[in-house]
């Protein structure tokens, strides 16, 4: 088979999608600053409440129940950042509560944020997950007390696809009477989410994991939710995000959802169709394999696939070699040798957990490209293992 | 996006693309000496096997298998070239800059993975030495307790170092050293620039390959 280029890393980021391109190129010349009074700014001014209007409609939010932020990673610090906030300097609600649950599987910037609490005196309880990455409900309903303050938990992984039970998650969160916030990047634009049906009251979500561009996210805070600002110091955002907001990411990440309104239906049978047969192509080809995810309940094109004897970044590099693009939970990538927080949870053995790749499909994807996957992949690992001192030993 | 650099130098990408001396068939080889270090637990494994011409104390030939990412395989393929022919002296004393000099250099954060090949092939040298009951020749790099707390050595150290520890801070994350009374603070700390100097130092390592 011909060489081909082929991306499967959509979990990491998307290519721009053609029409957010276009929005984008139009909104160029908008130079207004959507603070000012006169028509330059009242014109950017527009075009961000509109923007935001899109934003609340495709999750089923309020207008004034979003704010932009900068990315992923800053709307999640923000809505951490709330736990023991009792300064009446803000006009919001305070969140008094000491103790923050979430879970082993979340996103480096809930994780590293969750210390950095712990080390101001924020009492973290960490949920474990079973084999196929669901949280342990049980263990949710004896961590969440009076005194807990939020309960954050991640929609969807970002490692391994699995989805969350978030109604049940929310309704023993609420019953306890916490407060829930759920990092949605991976989930938002990919499969159905509604705040009301799912009851949360944060999300986080994202811009570029859904065909838009870098350095745009939003959050959503339900109406009388506490909060608590990370970045002070400007009106904007409603006192809730200081700084000029980015006209040009909000008007794409607008476009960005009204597009995957349109189009995520569809897109997610077809990713779930190629997904099965990458999937059953794998397991057909290559002996001792191991899928990590839930087999269901999982991101439409996500497919995390560990190798028995066969190193991560290895893997990675010889798919890189011949045009295809993963990524690896296994750590030597970068640069220590820690496996994968997320695979090691699941429970699966260490030694499997540094031979994971993850494959995450988008919109640009085909089944040309499964199958070109699937041409490649069993002489990749058929040729690390040739020379592996940890698959010889096994035969 | 061809222009786009790959990480690495030519040489490591072709000892990538083409390992040299791969240990196909253990039994088949039939080494004079045999050497194991890492394990898999931990990210990363090495076997190194060796032929040893006994009456000039050469190399003669030099296997290997490996657990490990694309700079374990390039930097043992290229070892294993390196010292077929040397003095098993010579060989003993091959360090992991030696390799990566010939290699071209790995980037910073991959020379970690870089130094298990010769580890595993002092391992297989003293193998066989032992094996050919030259016992006083078998060289052990005995490890000094650094921690007696946490009973951390100054090996374990070293190889925080290697994985990317550069501040006591992260030497403490990743070995918990100095973790309960504290004494051995000022030591550790010491060993840290060490180690740093020794396999990172910017006048003697091999650059970074891309600006």
């Amino acid at each position: 088979m011909e060489k081909r280029r082929v991306y499967f890393d959509n979990n990491a980021t998307t290519p721009l999608h053609p029409g957010v391109k276009q929005a984008i190129m139009e909104v160029l010349d908008v130079h207004g600053n959507p603070s000012s009074l006169h028509a330059f700014g009242r014109h950017a001014r527009m075009l961000v409440e509109e923007a935001r209007g899109k934003v609340a409609a495709f999750i089923g939010a309020k207008p004034d129940e979003i704010l932009f932020v900068g990315s992923g990673s800053e709307g999640n610090n923000t809505i951490l950042s709330i736990l023991n906030s009792q300064c009446r300097m803000c006009e919001y609600n305070t969140c008094s509560g000491k103790e923050l649950v979430t879970t082993k599987i979340e996103h480096p910037c809930i994780m590293e944020t969750s210390k950095c609490l712990a080390e101001r005196g924020i009492r973290v309880t960490y949920l474990d997950v079973d084999r196929d990455g669901k949280v342990d409900l049980n263990q949710l309903r004896d961590s969440v007390t009076l005194r807990t303050g939020l309960v954050s938990i991640m929609m969807a992984n970002n490692e391994i696809g699995t989805i969350q039970d978030m109604k049940t998650i929310s309704r023993i969160v609420h019953e306890r009477g916490s407060l829930f916030h759920t990092d949605a990047v991976q989930a938002v634009g990919k499969v159905p989410v509604n705040v009301d049906e799912l009851g949360v009251d944060f999300l986080t979500l994202s811009g570029h994991k859904i065909y838009g561009p870098k350095g745009i996210g939003a959050v959503y805070v339900r109406k009388n939710a506490p909060f608590c600002p990370l970045i002070r110091g400007g009106h904007q955002e409603r006192g809730r995000r200081a700084g000029t907001e980015n006209t040009i990411g909000i008007v794409a990440l607008g476009r960005a959802v009204e597009l995957r309104a349109s189009e995520m239906a569809d897109e997610e049978k077809r990713l779930r169709r190629m997904k099965e047969a990458l999937r059953k192509g794998i397991a057909e080809k290559i002996p001792d394999v191991h899928f990590v995810g839930h087999p269901t309940d999982s991101l439409p094109g996500t497919l995390n696939v560990s190798f028995e004897g066969a190193e991560g970044e290895a893997i990675l590099l010889y798919l890189d070699l011949a045009g295809i693009a993963v990524s690896t939970g296994s750590a030597c990538a970068s640069g220590s040798l820690d496996p994968s927080h997320v695979i090691l949870a699941t429970g699966l053995p260490v030694e499997c957990a540094h031979g994971s790749i993850r494959i995450s499909m988008g919109r640009e994807n085909t089944f040309d490209d499964v199958d070109y996957m699937l041409t490649v992949l069993p002489d990749v690992i058929g040729r690390i293992r040739s020379m592996s001192s940890a698959y010889a030993r096994r035969q | 996006m061809d222009k786009v650099n790959w990480a690495y130098t030519d040489t490591v990408l072709e000892h990538f693309m083409h390992p040299k001396n791969i240990l196909a068939d253990e039994e088949a080889f039939q080494p004079d000496g045999r050497g194991i270090t890492g394990n898999v637990k931990c990210g990363d494994q090495m076997i190194v096997a060796i032929k040893v011409d006994r009456d000039r104390g050469v190399i003669t030939d030099c296997r290997w298998k490996t657990f490990g990412c694309a700079s374990a395989i390039a930097s043992t393929s290229v070892m294993s070239e390196m010292v077929k022919g040397m003095k098993l002296e010579d060989a003993f004393r091959l360090s992991p800059r030696d390799i990566n000099k010939e290699l071209g250099g790995l980037p910073e954060h991959k020379i970690h993975c870089s130094v298990l090949g010769d580890k595993a092939l002092r391992a297989a040298i003293n193998d066989y030495y032992e094996r050919s009951g030259l016992h006083d020749r078998v060289e052990k790099e005995e490890a000094r307790v650094v921690c007696t707390c946490m009973n951390i050595t100054d090996h374990e150290i070293e190889d925080a170092v290697l994985e990317g520890a550069r501040t006591y801070y992260e030497l403490q994350e990743k070995t918990k050293v100095g973790t309960v009374c504290g004494e051995c603070k000022d030591d550790v700390e010491r060993l840290l620039e060490f180690y740093k100097n020794k396999h990172f130092c910017a006048t003697n390592a091999a650059g970074p390959v891309n600006p």
